[in-house]
């Protein structure tokens, strides 16, 4: 199966400090995966480089074939993107904000309509509508911009935190349309909940100090753990994984 | 172009959608009233044009312009919707134009919201109507570019604060880069002909020029010329500090 998203030896470093050091990344459709790392590890960076906000300094982003450096806007075009924190214009309605961005996205007339009220039900966001962004709780300030993201029916899905500041009812319906929205799409979420990796993700990536340091499916991870670890054995993995004490420690040569 | 006037639009409905919009508005004319008649001593004058009231415009766009621009992209970053806007399929270009037209064409409601004066001349006298306009022009495009200038400045940052403070220092020199206050700073160790190219840079000039009734082909192509060149550094300056 060809790949829908294909980021290559990706670099990026600010000042001194290497935020990306040679990140590999290829996702086919139908592959929803949880992109997981301490904070300050460069999973946002990874994921600004992949959406094109960050140009990288060295490395290439293929988004269903469109080469993000030379074809901005077609590969742009293909992805839905939820960026860290949701950010969104408050003085707007979420109305207001949502058929702007289906205007820049070039969706117009009843197509705009149905895009509108396909996003709202997915997201369950028809009673605020009309609301002002900064007046909504941070659980429906999260799911406009996963709206936001999913307005243009994107192949490609990028979403930095979908669940962060969502209650366990809220998370465990995000849970639910990201896996049903992942039997077709390609999807890459950064998460720190582990128990969502392996709720929703298909493979799991552990990125530490600007590398990737796992690469496999949640089962796999596990699997590192060993025996005697007898609860949160992915917990276990991911600190053994991306912190040099306990690998000095605890891991057996 | 489909981008630049949907950009255009929301950011536009952005300044009504915030009590920004009436506050600047009231104090915009409030000031000019001042400006106009009490230190300008417009009836006092006894002579129907609008001189009083043009003569002061500098001044006046040397804080409120920069008050406009100094939320432009430092608003983006501070909310952390620049994200968004460059992950979206537009350029640049149209980024910039509809964020920079949309405050222009704001500063241009406030501006057109004086048109009492006009009437009040026009009631009292018989003004000469082409100098009005020309007058007008000038202020329209002196007041684009100190916003072009305030965008670019804006975008160096996310402190609204350090955005107007940049902006009005910035102002103040192209405003006054033909007065020895500004020229001295540059007399002493530049070459004459480049303290001359700086004193020919300010935007007095330019707009006494268009506000005595002479629309000269130099003074409009010197503004456009400026917001031109601002808007594109602009344009670098977002390229160059997305992190930041």
């Amino acid at each position: 199966m060809s790949n829908q998203l294909e980021a290559l030896g990706l670099h990026k470093a600010f000042g001194t400090i290497r935020a990306v050091d040679g990140v590999d990344l290829r996702v086919p459709a139908g592959q929803v995966v949880g992109f997981l790392g301490p904070n300050g590890a460069g999973k946002s960076t990874t994921m600004k480089l992949i959406t094109g906000f960050l140009e990288p300094d060295a490395g290439s982003v293929r988004i269903c074939g469109d080469d993000m450096l030379q074809a901005p806007l077609a590969a742009k075009r293909h992805i839905g993107y939820l960026p860290e924190g949701a950010p969104a214009y408050p003085d707007m309605t979420a109305q207001e904000y949502l058929s702007f961005l289906a205007e820049i996205r070039d969706l117009a007339g009843s197509v705009r309509k149905q895009a509108l009220e396909r996003v709202f039900d997915l997201v369950h966001l028809g009673g605020v509508a009309h609301q002002r962004i900064e007046t909504l709780s941070k659980g429906f300030k999260r799911r406009v911009g996963v709206a936001a993201a999913l307005l243009h029916d994107p192949p490609v899905l990028i979403l930095d935190e979908p669940t962060d500041g969502l209650d366990p009812n809220q998370k465990h319906e995000v849970r639910n349309l990201i896996r049903e929205l992942g039997a077709e799409k390609t999807i890459v979420l950064s998460t720190h909940i582990l128990e969502e990796v392996e709720a929703v993700c298909g493979r799991a990536i552990i990125i530490n100090r600007g590398k990737v340091v796992f690469d496999g499916t949640p089962a796999e991870m596990d699997a590192k753990a060993p025996a005697t670890v007898a609860s949160n054995r992915l917990d276990w993995v991911f600190r053994t994984l991306t912190t040099t004490e306990l690998q000095t420690q605890e891991i057996p040569s | 172009m489909k981008a630049v006037s949907t950009i255009f639009r929301r950011e536009f409905a952005s300044y009504f959608n915030t009590p920004l919009a009436a506050v600047f508005l009231v104090i915009f004319l409030f000031l000019c009233g001042i400006f106009t008649f009490q230190l300008g001593g417009f009836f006092e004058r006894g002579q129907a044009d609008l001189r009083p009231f043009f003569n002061f415009h500098p001044w006046l766009y040397l804080f409120l312009v920069p008050a406009v621009a100094m939320r432009l992209w430092a608003e983006e970053r501070r909310l952390g919707t620049i994200e968004l806007l460059m992950t979206l399929p537009v350029t640049m270009r149209d980024l910039v134009l509809g964020k920079f037209l949309a405050a222009w064409a704001f500063l241009a409601v406030a501006l057109a919201m004086t048109f009492p004066l006009w009437m009040t001349v026009a009631y009292l006298g018989d003004p000469d109507n082409g100098v009005i306009v020309t007058s007008y022009l000038g202020s329209l495009l002196m007041a684009g570019a100190f916003l072009a200038i305030g965008s670019a400045l804006s975008a160096l940052t996310k402190n609204q604060v350090i955005a107007f403070v940049l902006c009005v220092v910035a102002c103040f020199g192209f405003l006054f880069s033909g007065f020895p206050v500004v020229l001295d700073f540059f007399r002493g160790w530049m070459p004459d002909f480049l303290a001359e190219a700086i004193a020919s840079l300010s935007f007095l000039g330019h707009f006494e020029a268009m506000s005595k009734g002479v629309v000269d082909l130099r003074d409009v192509l010197y503004f456009t010329l400026v917001m031109g060149v601002f808007l594109y550094i602009n344009a670098l300056v977002l390229d160059w500090k997305k992190a930041a």
